[in-house]
């Protein structure tokens, strides 16, 4: 069972109390935006086969939202940050690499 | 060509001479240089894309490339389930070409597919579901489909081990597609590949993609762990696989994929003789030939390669099911396993042409691939062979996420995944 460390809390969650919600780090693109920016805001998506970053709710313990950063051919967790980072916390980056050094970084 | 058919004839010829005389179902080439066009993915989907190809449109140089073994992703890990009950015009329209097709199969492709339609129900068990339902029923007559509304007792004389009182869940009724039922898929994938092997077509297994080859925004080919293969056309045809895949080619595509899993029981004597799905408490049962009750429940709900599940999916839809069928209680699960499906945000496949020229993708049927197997190959191979999309195919380009032309089948199928 997946088993996150939730980073407002500190309570280390299961599954079954954490509400899954997407990848981590979109840009958003609104009204006004071109077709293209909106369309691959709202549907074009990663979906790496590796490293991940994604958005997670506590939803059954503090209710909070926070980001993971997971490996989905391995269900490895590398780490949890808070969902106030705009980008992959530096912290999270480290961890990454020191468990998968062929890897590119976030983009 | 040169493929001996199976036949009576065949048995009792072989039956003669110690059965020396069966020859290899499919062959197993080594890649040549170039090809006018090249499967990735030698699942249902894929091999039929291929079959069709050279069966209706006459293009038969054609190489299907397989990183596994065929048949060994979701084909060959699904619950065989076929329907055709499904809301939207498009979607009932491909789902009924395939299960038309599923008719006579074993026939076109001399290979027993043991497509059993034995019937299948969708329970209505809350008052939202029967006038959903209730609306599948009437659209699909409109559409030509064959669906019926079903009372409760109709429903207990077909299914009697379901508990149909409750007590949480009263059972108000069933859609019943008389015509739906179950095929053997393995040989959904293996007949297909017979097929097209026959054909003179290349089936390459062990044989991974690695980088999709272009020139001026045009596909010319791909590198594979058996070396670089040149093509006119491409067709990506790998399901949980398709964002990988289309990154080598430098698109995105609107997929997420996520692990599905289906467990059976111990095996049992004869006791449900139709496919019941109970979408409200998420799970759905049969019974194989074999006597084990095949179940499968929901997805996960983040990403995932490994083909493995979450367990509580497991203790959830086997729990549900045990209210809904309380002889199934002291039964031991026999083995479980999953597969990655690629999910699209309406719940309705792609089959598209792609940014980049002679590239064309068929991914995205998520939960429901095994059941439009041969609709989804017929409707590809039209699509590749004339560049464009026919009218099965039309409605599913990737445009859709563009326009906000959605085919939303996410609450029209009640499946809640």
């Amino acid at each position: 069972m997946l088993i996150l460390h939730c980073p407002y809390c500190g309570v280390d969650a299961e599954e079954s109390e954490l509400a899954p919600g997407g990848e981590a780090h979109l840009k958003r693109f609104g009204p006004g935006s071109s077709d293209e920016d909106f369309e691959a805001y709202m549907f074009a998506r990663k979906n790496p086969k590796g490293v991940h970053f994604e958005r997670w709710r506590h939803a059954y313990g503090c209710g909070k939202w926070f980001l993971a950063a997971r490996c989905t051919a391995t269900l490895e967790v590398f780490g949890t940050y808070k969902a106030q980072n705009p980008r992959p916390h530096p912290d999270i980056v480290a961890a990454v690499k020191a468990k998968r050094p062929g890897w590119e970084g976030w983009k | 060509m040169g493929m001996r058919r199976y036949s009576m004839f065949a048995v009792a010829r072989e039956a003669l001479r110690f059965h020396a005389g069966w020859e290899r179902a499919w062959k197993s080439p080594e890649p040549k240089s170039h090809y006018d066009v090249i499967v990735v993915g030698a699942g249902g989907h894929g091999l039929a894309t291929a079959y069709y190809l050279g069966k209706v449109h006459g293009i038969r140089n054609v190489a299907v490339i397989e990183k596994g073994w065929l048949g060994g992703g979701n084909t060959g890990r699904n619950t065989t389930i076929i329907r055709s009950n499904y809301l939207q015009d498009p979607s009932a329209a491909i789902y009924e070409k395939a299960r038309s097709l599923y008719e006579d199969l074993s026939q076109d492709l001399n290979y027993n597919v043991m497509f059993s339609p034995r019937g299948l129900l969708m329970l209505a068990q809350s008052e939202h579901e029967r006038r959903g339902y209730q609306r599948t029923v009437y659209a699909n007559n409109l559409q030509g489909i064959e669906t019926e509304w079903i009372t409760p007792q109709k429903v207990k004389e077909l299914v009697p081990i379901l508990n149909i009182e409750g007590p949480r869940y009263p059972v108000l009724g069933a859609l019943y597609q008389e015509r739906g039922g179950t095929a053997r898929h393995d040989a959904v994938a293996w007949g297909y590949a017979r097929g097209c092997s026959a054909m003179g077509m290349d089936i390459i297994q062990q044989c991974e993609v690695t980088g999709v080859r272009t020139e001026g925004g045009k596909v010319v080919g791909i590198d594979t762990t058996k070396g670089a293969i040149g093509c006119s056309k491409l067709a990506m045809v790998v399901a949980g696989h398709s964002s990988v895949l289309a990154e080598m080619a430098g698109f995105r595509l609107p997929i997420e994929s996520m692990a599905l899993q289906a467990w059976v029981s111990e095996p049992i004597k004869p006791a449900i003789d139709v496919v019941v799905m109970a979408n409200l408490v998420h799970g759905y049962m049969s019974q194989s030939d074999k006597g084990e009750l095949v179940i499968g429940g929901g997805t996960d709900g983040f990403n995932n390669y490994t083909q493995r599940g979450s367990w509580h999916h497991v203790e959830e839809t086997t729990r549900a099911l045990v209210e809904t069928f309380p002889i199934i209680s002291r039964l031991k699960m026999l083995r479980q396993w999953g597969g990655i499906v690629d999910m699209t945000g309406d719940r309705s496949p792609i089959l598209s042409k792609t940014p980049v020229e002679n590239i064309f993708v068929n991914c995205g049927w998520g939960t429901g691939g095994f059941k439009s197997i041969p609709g989804s190959g017929w409707a590809m191979a039209e699509l590749v062979a004339k560049g464009e999309p026919g009218p099965l195919a039309a409605e599913f380009g990737l445009i859709r996420f563009r326009e906000g032309r959605f085919i939303d089948e996410s609450v029209a199928a009640g499946v809640a995944h």
